[in-house]
């Protein structure tokens, strides 16, 4: 045996509450966070992440207290990313119970602080969190796919996916990964919401450029797009929100699906 | 109430540690030097950070010797990093371990993914402490990028596979070190530190 595809709900946290949007935007309440948490936990779940969604735009560090709290009722491990922008910022969430720290923005903005977070806290401590979308006009020195609409190119996006960066996604895994990433967690702008499956293109493409795992995020609407995803790309880990929030498939039951299709998992 | 200390290398989460030590029934203390008599039933030293500033946090804040501090009769629980901080010496760095296991730490073969991050199954070598109640084939959650090569295999009592043997669980007299986090492990992961606990207890 060797390892297991890992199974991540999110928990994307707006003002002290689970909220869930399409594409980023049209937020709607899902639920209260330490509740969600310690029921995944106990369902099976293999990890959970927790995203304070507007620590970015607002400016404010991420909920504290509440990240203590979902700690303490989990013995799984525990990613927490929304604003992080320093290796304070990461030592305060460490310190709260987080097992890793969520990355985005903050290391666009200042690419040297993986480095600085790897150096003291383990690089297994940072997962860099890149958030992607299709764009149409091309330029030189970005990495091309055509999926029969013309040519394209995977453009990261910052402040919660509001803001294009020019940057090319493939290069920046890339990059991330020799800075001292442990771990990138791919957002596909296009799929997420719209549960139509994870963005096979973007994920493969990703997983097939850096030596570390990558989580696939974005779109997954039922067990088969995870199966999907693990068939289609090598990637490590299938994280979802809608479909373990709204309670039509518990963690368990995707779990044993995966199982069905030969997919190694922890049950 | 058995009362256990855990160091804090200033490095991580140690949160989560204790949290499970207590909802395991012991008290817990926060010590970030040897200096102060050892008063506890157990020490844990956690899995986060990296080897050299760990080791250098602990000698630049203790003169006393961790060996001189845990003698041959408090058990200490290591944990990823914390296990191995028990051998000689580790390529993640040039600062010398404890050396309470003989061996060294070394980097994971290049031909895998690094760090290992996921839950992986453990390959029960022989009966320990630690596994008391463990099933064969129990997934554990692993986060490193080096594993322990001891000198002489019979310290080792569980395996994992990750493209070489990875000792998942050293044990050696009052010493004893899981290369995963059982407590990120779940259920099995409980039952280790109820079983580290109940060395201690004696």
């Amino acid at each position: 045996m060797t390892l297991t595809k890992r199974i991540i709900p999110c928990l994307d946290v707006k003002n002290g509450r689970v909220v869930k949007g399409l594409n980023f935007e049209s937020i709607k309440d899902a639920g209260d966070p330490v509740e969600l948490a310690a029921k995944y936990s106990n369902e099976g779940a293999d990890e959970l992440v927790f995203l304070d969604i507007t620590a970015s735009n607002e400016q404010r560090e991420t909920i504290k207290e509440l990240v203590r709290k979902v700690a303490s009722v989990i013995n799984i491990p525990f990613t927490v990313g929304g604003g992080v922008k320093s290796v304070d910022d990461a030592r305060n969430i460490l310190l709260n119970g987080a097992d890793k720290v969520g990355i985005n923005t903050g290391a666009i903005n200042n690419p040297t602080v993986i480095t600085e977070l790897a150096d003291l806290f383990g690089r297994q401590c940072v997962v860099v969190a890149i958030d992607a979308k299709r764009n149409y006009l091309t330029k030189p020195g970005v990495t091309l796919f055509d999926e029969g609409n013309g040519k394209f190119w995977f453009e990261v996006f910052i402040f919660g996916g509001k803001k294009g960066t020019g940057l090319d996604a493939i290069s920046w895994a890339k990059k991330a990964d020799s800075l001292g990433a442990g771990e990138i967690l791919l957002t596909s702008i296009d799929a997420d919401g719209t549960k139509n499956g994870y963005d096979i293109t973007l994920t493969k493409a990703v997983v097939d450029s850096v030596s570390i795992p990558v989580i696939a995020s974005g779109g997954c609407g039922e067990s088969s797009h995870m199966v999907d995803i693990f068939e289609k790309s090598d990637v490590d880990a299938a994280l979802a929100a809608t479909i373990f929030h709204y309670n039509t498939h518990g963690v368990n039951g995707v779990k044993k699906d995966l199982r069905e299709k030969f997919i190694s998992v922890r049950l | 109430m058995v009362n256990l200390a855990i160091f804090d290398y200033g490095a991580g989460n140690i949160f989560s540690l204790k949290n499970s030590l207590e909802q395991a029934g012991a008290s817990v203390d926060v010590i970030t030097s040897f200096d102060k008599p050892n008063v506890y039933s157990g020490l844990l030293l956690p899995g986060v950070g990296n080897f050299d500033p760990a080791i250098k946090s602990i000698n630049e804040n203790s003169k006393t010797k961790f060996h001189d501090y845990v003698k041959e009769d408090t058990p200490v629980l290591g944990i990823c990093l914390g296990m191995e901080m028990f051998f000689e010496k580790s390529e993640e760095g040039i600062e010398k371990g404890f050396n309470v296991i003989d061996g060294e730490i070394v980097v994971l073969p290049s031909t895998m993914k690094v760090p290992h991050m996921g839950w992986n199954n453990l390959e029960i070598k022989k009966s320990g402490t630690i596994l008391e109640g463990v099933d064969d084939g129990s997934w554990v959650y692993f986060v490193h990028s080096y594993r322990a090569k001891p000198k002489f295999d019979d310290v080792i009592t569980a395996e994992s596979d990750y493209g070489v043997k990875v000792p998942a669980v050293v044990e050696k007299n009052n010493f004893f070190g899981t290369q995963f986090h059982p407590e990120k492990s779940g259920d099995v992961g409980k039952i280790m530190i109820q079983n580290f606990l109940n060395v201690c207890k004696k």
